[in-house]
C-alpha cells in the first residue's frame, strides 16, 4: 500500500486574495520579513496497491480530474510505500 | 408549446426550490426536479443547474457535482443541442464539467457579496436574449466565488465569439471597475457556450420574477428561453 500526499497550488501567476490576507496578519504580528504568501491544499490518502506504478497513474489521474483544476491550479504529489 | 424545465437538485442546492418555483408558478411552465443520482432528465427541454454550495464547495465550487450522475446526461444533452442553464453554483458546475470555458475565483475582496448588480446585454444572438429588449437587467447576485478567470487565449476567443453575454455595469451601462462585484475578468457576468445552446452567468434572475418582489428583470431571461427554445 502506498500513502499518497499531493499538494495543490495556485498557478504563479493566479491571484491568491486568500494569501494576500493572510500575510496582512503577518505584517499586524510583526513577521516583517514574510513575503508572497500563498495558499494551497494539501491532501493525503492511501492506495490500495503493491504497485508503485499502477499507485502513481492513479494520484496522477485523481490529482488532474478532481484533486486540482489545471486552468489556475499545479500540483506535486508524493509517494511513500507503507505496510 | 410551453417547454419543461429540469431543475437538478445537488446535495447542498439552496436556489433549487426558487429556480422551480419561478419557472413554475410565477412563469407558468411545466417544471420537474431532477436528483442529481439520477440518469433520466425527464423530458426536459431546458435544464437548470441551480445555486447554492453543492457538496459543500468543497476542493472547488461545482468540482465534486460535476461527477454527479446526472451531468453525465446533462453533458451529452448539451452536446446534442439540448438547452442548459448554469445559475451561480451551477454556472461553477458547468465550468468544472468543461461545457464552458474557464474558472471561478474567489472574490477579491474576499467578501460574500449578496446584493443586486447591474448586467449589460452583450448579445442577443441567441435563445437567452433574443427577447429581451432592455438593455441592462437589475439581478442580484450572492456568492463567495464569482471571480471569473481564463487564460487570455481563451478570454480572447470569447470575446471575438461574442461568448460574454452578460457584464457587470452601472446602472447606465457602463463597464466600470466600481460595478464590478467580485474582480471578475472583463467584468464578465455571464457567458454562453459557442453552439449557444448552453448559459452560466452568477447573478440570480430566478430571485426576480415574482412581480410581489418588486423587480421581475429574471423572468425575461425565461421568458426569452421559453419563446425561442424551439428555434
Amino acid at each position: 500500500m502506498y500513502k499518497a500526499t499531493v499538494i495543490v497550488k495556485r498557478r504563479p501567476k493566479i491571484l491568491d486574495p486568500e494569501g494576500k490576507a493572510v500575510e496582512q496578519g503577518a505584517k499586524l504580528l510583526g513577521f516583517n520579513n514574510v513575503k508572497k504568501t500563498r495558499i494551497g491544499k494539501y491532501i493525503e490518502f492511501f492506495v490500495e496497491t503493491n504497485d508503485k506504478t499502477v499507485a502513481e497513474k492513479e494520484v496522477r489521474e485523481y490529482s488532474e480530474k478532481l484533486l486540482s483544476n489545471p486552468i489556475m491550479e499545479d500540483f506535486e504529489f508524493t509517494l511513500e510505500e507503507v505496510k | 408549446m410551453k417547454p419543461k424545465f429540469g431543475v437538478v437538485v445537488f446535495p447542498g442546492s439552496n436556489c433549487d426550490h426558487d429556480a422551480y418555483f419561478a419557472v413554475k408558478k410565477i412563469l407558468g411552465f411545466q417544471s420537474e426536479f431532477l436528483w442529481h443520482k439520477e440518469k433520466d432528465l425527464k423530458g426536459s427541454d431546458v435544464i437548470i443547474l441551480p445555486g447554492g454550495f453543492s457538496y459543500g464547495d468543497y476542493l472547488r465550487t461545482g468540482a465534486i457535482a460535476r461527477f454527479s450522475p446526472i451531468m453525465e446526461s446533462v453533458y451529452k444533452f448539451a452536446e446534442n443541442g439540448g438547452i442548459v442553464i448554469g445559475i451561480c453554483n451551477g454556472f461553477q458546475i458547468l465550468l468544472e464539467l468543461g461545457l464552458l470555458p474557464g474558472v471561478m475565483m474567489k472574490n477579491e475582496s474576499l467578501k460574500f457579496v449578496c446584493k443586486d448588480v447591474y448586467l449589460r446585454i452583450e448579445s442577443n444572438n441567441n435563445i437567452f436574449t433574443k427577447s429581451v429588449h432592455q438593455k441592462v437587467l437589475k439581478i442580484p447576485v450572492a456568492h463567495g466565488d464569482g471571480n471569473y478567470f481564463a487564460d487570455e487565449t481563451t478570454l480572447n476567443e470569447l470575446e471575438a465569439n461574442n461568448q460574454v453575454l452578460f457584464r457587470y455595469v452601472s446602472p447606465e451601462g457602463n463597464v466600470e471597475d466600481g460595478f464590478n462585484p467580485n474582480g471578475s475578468l472583463n467584468n464578465i457576468a455571464g457567458i454562453i457556450n459557442k453552439k449557444k445552446n448552453v448559459m452560466g452567468l452568477m447573478p440570480h434572475p430566478e430571485r426576480c420574477c415574482d412581480p410581489i418582489l418588486g423587480n421581475t428583470d429574471g423572468a425575461l431571461l425565461f421568458n426569452s428561453v421559453a419563446e425561442n427554445y424551439l428555434s
